[in-house]
């Protein structure tokens, strides 16, 4: 016979029931799902000081020297002008709205790696390691996630999202810290749960049990995993938190800010995800991705970024830079533009650029991170890094550092072998004061 | 007094078991190149003092044949056959089965040709705008050539040289063409010169293009010569008529001036790290140069190449290694398709002649299936003991293969299994059924938007995954208790509902039901008011998404 936990006491919510079905249902099938809620008594105080982080991920490798760090007049230097801007460095011409919010910014002119085919670098740069065949390392993402999580005990929905992209994976943290891939317009598949909640319930309590037999026969972490990731898709199923993914309901000025409207070839997507990201990050999402691809322009870069690239990054990036200082929220969100590398100083026989790791730039802001300034130089040329050069490992470094996180926090990678998170690499000192 | 077969069995497997590995193997009538794996196997396994897991029950070990052979579970009475088949050589003739029987040609040749489009275009390649690519055009001609089990040197001749249309119903059609199609035009062929090498020969190149590579020995100047042989060739837009459309592309070879503007010497120029210009032509990468006239009727370049790839003992090593991590879950190199030097194979040995008996085999692919899936490692539990324990690959260590390596289902098996359980969603014709199951796969699917065109899936055992087994139609769909369908028809069955529990699970798992799992189904069967089919709808849904379900165990 079933216990009396089988029936849902009217007005109660899925959540709640679901809470209350963790310890009762012994009955059915051993305990179930462990839907427990820690307590929100801290949550406000926490609220306060909790920091998060958007990295904005140009996939292919941008051309930084037409961007950040340019060369008017050497023979590499490209028909872009540059423009002064709020801060005390000087960016391109095709990114007037990004020029006015350069003081929150820092620009990493010395950026210098050595990983330039896609795969590589986008690996490298994600995680602050080098591919490795015998380690997983964790991207950005889950790492973070799994660092700042503490700081929201009433989060329901996935900490490690990424809008219109793919990221790069939890590794060794297991599928229970993987992204939650999501399209820039929020809109989430197979969402609608059809079925009533009592009869879900017991169909649950069947899965926990076989599930659990599963486990049982040392079947390692990947089982134990997937009763994670069942457990959290089951949360966000019944999340009030899920709102928060409706881009779509915010007004049309907004949008038309961001660059959010018409979505045509590359356009439109980005700027939702940049506006998604805030909206996540407003509900207490501590880490986003937001991808915007297609900077792989090995042939006629420059009418690419003129006429494709510059112009939606302008406007999602400086939209997104804007709104969170407005609602009070840069000091705690750290902002990462990057790709996997830059591009070659040489303009090659097809009026494009190809990959290029030795010397190149991001940027960062937000989070306590010193804005308006430059770090670190390049020759006249952009060919080499002529001050101390960084690494993903430097940067990764300096934002756990922005995110009050220890760079010396160390997990057991799958090897057993400890392993710092951020690679061990140096805080570059410039970023903060 | 006389013994049953089964005893004369039991005793020789008893006997077999307490002899030397050795005449056992002799004594077999296993394939000579099976004995060759689980002899090299076994040796490893010596060297490094492990012990194998204990053989695969028999269920799970058909379920695990069925899914990499012909890419979905078995339906319960298949799986049957095989539990109450008592001959001694049950393995041997049900793999044969899949292979040889008419009744699996189709199912076998779907299942590789979709294999092999991931392999060849990527899981989203056709599906871009304005693409020169037809997905259907590339999925017919692989399902021809698995149908045919045309040799597999055959295959790799005809996708490096292929010329023709790419789409099915046009005039010149040749599905190979749908390898090259976009990787020919962009970037001087870069594209092509990479997965070429990579996909077929295991050797990784892509870093090449720009610089020396910093830990192998393949340098710039090799790229830009094995990228010579694809500069004859392009892929010509073919529009919808009155439109601005592209319906397909046409790939053909036309004479090459070179960038130097002489035919008679087409050469390539690239640019060292330095800026210093350098000159390729059309040399192999075991040395063997071609003339370097552009002009197809003095050579066809990709001919060429292909009659070396051919020749290339790296080719019949690179699918040995595909098709070993396809069965066993690793390949002997991480990746699989790097085979470079400086990438050492966990069995080099077994590798090497695995792919010299693959080549006396006029490669013939189903021989090589059947050689794995015979083998004893193919065989072994997937559950570890104390003793095997330490053989993980997932921690960097190189596989010892003591057991079987849990692996999650892909999308696409995932697909077929519940597609196939259910004979009411399989309508339609072939087309329609692939459009409709490309369509779902795609919601997985994120392309990085690179060159290379990389990309990543969610189908990975992460959220969206989950959410889909949930809620989504094609769950829905396979619990559906409509006559016809697999959950309508249990329903209907005269027997016990314990006993349409047990054949549950057999479907789903290769096992019978637990005796929890039996009571669970009972209190189910009385919330549901004594509604078999309903009890049996929650059980299989419970079932569906469950680890055990979407893992190959």
């Amino acid at each position: 016979m079933f216990n009396s936990q089988w029936t849902t006491p009217a007005g109660m919510t899925r959540r709640h029931f679901m809470s209350h079905m963790a310890g009762g249902s012994a009955a059915m099938a051993g305990a179930a799902f462990t839907l427990g809620q820690t307590l929100k008594a801290n949550a406000d105080v926490l609220k306060k000081n909790r920091k998060s982080a958007i990295l904005l991920w140009m996939g292919g490798g941008p051309s930084t020297i037409d961007m950040w760090d340019m060369k008017p007049g050497a023979p590499t230097g490209g028909p872009f002008k540059p423009i002064s801007t709020s801060g005390d460095g000087q960016i391109c011409e095709h990114m007037p709205l990004m020029a006015k919010q350069m003081h929150h910014m820092a620009v990493i002119r010395s950026m210098s790696t050595r990983e330039a085919d896609h795969d590589r670098g986008r690996y490298y740069m994600h995680t602050g390691f080098v591919p490795n065949p015998n380690i997983d390392h964790p991207s950005y993402g889950s790492v973070l996630a799994h660092e700042l999580i503490g700081q929201r005990p009433e989060l329901e929905i996935p900490p490690f999202v990424t809008v219109g992209g793919g990221s790069a994976g939890p590794g060794f943290l297991g599928m229970a810290w993987a992204p939650f891939a999501v399209t820039s317009n929020g809109q989430i598949r197979n969402l609608q749960m059809k079925l009533e909640q009592q009869r879900l319930m017991q169909r649950m309590a069947a899965l926990d049990l076989i599930e659990k037999d599963f486990v049982k026969k040392n079947r390692g972490t990947a089982a134990e995993d997937h009763q994670k990731v069942l457990k959290k898709t089951f949360d966000l199923m019944s999340s009030e938190q899920m709102q928060a993914f409706k881009v779509s309901e915010e007004p049309e000025a907004v949008k038309e800010r961001y660059g959010a409207t018409g979505m045509g070839m590359g356009g439109g997507g980005f700027g939702q995800g940049c506006l998604l990201a805030r909206r996540l990050v407003e509900a207490g999402v501590p880490f986003v991705e937001v991808d915007l691809g297609g900077w792989d322009s090995h042939s006629d870069i420059f009418n690419t970024l003129t006429n494709r690239h510059l112009p939606v990054l302008d406007k999602a990036m400086s939209a997104l830079t804007e709104d969170l200082e407005q609602r009070g929220m840069l000091q705690d969100t750290a902002i990462i533009w990057m790709g996997e590398f830059g591009r070659t100083p040489r303009i090659n026989q097809n009026a494009g650029r190809d990959h290029f790791a030795r010397a190149w730039s991001v940027v960062v802001g937000g989070a306590g991170i010193k804005g308006g300034i430059t770090i670190g130089e390049t020759n006249s040329d952009g060919t080499t890094v002529e001050t101390e050069p960084f690494s993903s490992e430097d940067l990764m470094t300096s934002v756990c550092k922005a995110l009050g996180i220890s760079p010396d926090t160390t997990y057991t990678a799958n090897n057993r072998r400890p392993m710092k998170i951020a690679g061990g690499g140096k805080i570059i000192k410039d970023l903060f004061v | 007094m006389t013994l049953c077969p089964q005893t004369i069995t039991r005793i020789a497997v008893v006997l077999a078991a307490l002899l030397p590995a050795s005449w056992a193997c002799a004594q077999s009538n296993l394939p000579s190149q099976t004995q060759l794996i689980n002899k090299h196997i076994q040796q490893g396994w010596i060297d490094y003092e492990l012990k194998p897991s204990p053989a695969s029950p028999d269920g799970k070990w058909c379920r695990r044949v069925y899914l990499d052979i012909i890419g979905r579970i078995p339906t319960p009475a298949e799986l049957d056959a095989f539990l109450q088949d008592k001959g001694a050589d049950k393995d041997h003739r049900l793999v044969n089965m899949l292979l040889h029987d008419d009744r699996y040609t189709e199912e076998y040749a779907r299942n590789w040709a979709t294999v092999w489009t991931n392999i060849l275009i990527g899981q989203t390649g056709g599906n871009e705008r304005n693409s020169l690519t037809s997905r259907p055009g590339m999925s017919k001609y692989l399902r021809d050539s698995f149908a045919r089990n045309k040799p597999y040197n055959d295959m790799v001749f005809e996708l490096v040289t292929a010329t023709g249309s790419t789409k099915p119903g046009t005039e010149n059609f040749n599905g190979a063409t749908n390898f090259l199609a976009m990787k020919v035009n962009e970037d001087q062929a870069t594209l092509a010169t990479s997965s070429t090498s990579r996909i077929f020969m295991g050797l990784q190149v892509q870093c090449t293009q720009c610089h020396n590579h910093p830990f192998n020995q393949w340098k710039q100047q090799k790229f830009w010569e094995f990228n010579s042989f694809f500069r004859q060739t392009r892929a010509l837009r073919r529009y919808a008529e009155g439109t601005r459309d592209v319906s397909h592309a046409e790939l053909v070879d036309e004479d090459f001036a070179g960038e130097a503007g002489d035919p008679s010497k087409a050469i390539v120029f690239y640019e060292l790290r330095n800026g210093v210009t350098r000159t390729a032509g059309p040399v192999f990468m075991d040395g063997t140069e071609v003339d370097v006239s552009g002009y197809v009727s003095d050579v066809n370049r990709r001919e060429a190449l292909g009659k070396m790839m051919i020749e290339s003992e790296f080719m019949d090593k690179m699918i040995v290694n595909r098709m070993w991590a396809h069965f066993m879950g690793y390949a002997f190199t991480k990746p699989v398709d790097d085979l470079g030097p400086h990438n050492v194979a966990s069995h080099p040995m077994l590798l090497e002649e695995l792919g010299a008996e693959f080549r006396k085999a006029s490669f013939d692919l189903k021989q090589l299936i059947q050689w794995i899936a015979l083998s004893e490692p193919y065989r072994l539990s997937s559950q570890t003991t104390r003793s095997n324990a330490s053989d993980d690959p997932q921690q960097g260590e190189p596989p010892k293969f003591t057991h079987f390596y849990l692996r999650q289902m892909s999308a696409e098996q995932l697909y077929q299994s519940l597609v196939s359980t259910n004979k009411a969603s399989a309508r339609g014709s072939y087309e329609s059924q692939e459009a409709e199951r490309n369509r779902w796969l795609q919601q997985f699917v994120t392309a990085f938007g690179t060159d290379e065109g990389d990309e990543s899936t969610s189908f990975n055992g992460s959220i969206p995954q989950a959410l889909m087994m949930f809620n989504g139609d094609l769950v829905r769909n396979s619990t559906t208790t409509d006559s016809g369908s697999f959950l309508g028809d249990l329903a209907r069955e005269n027997m016990k509902p314990g006993d349409k529990v047990h054949r549950l699970f057999l479907a789903g798992m290769g096992r019978r039901a637990s005796r929890d799992e039996l009571t669970i189904a009972n209190k189910l069967l009385a919330a549901r008011k004594g509604d078999q089919a309903a009890m049996l709808q929650d059980m299989w849904w419970a079932i569906l998404n469950s680890n055990e379900f979407i893992i190959n165990h």
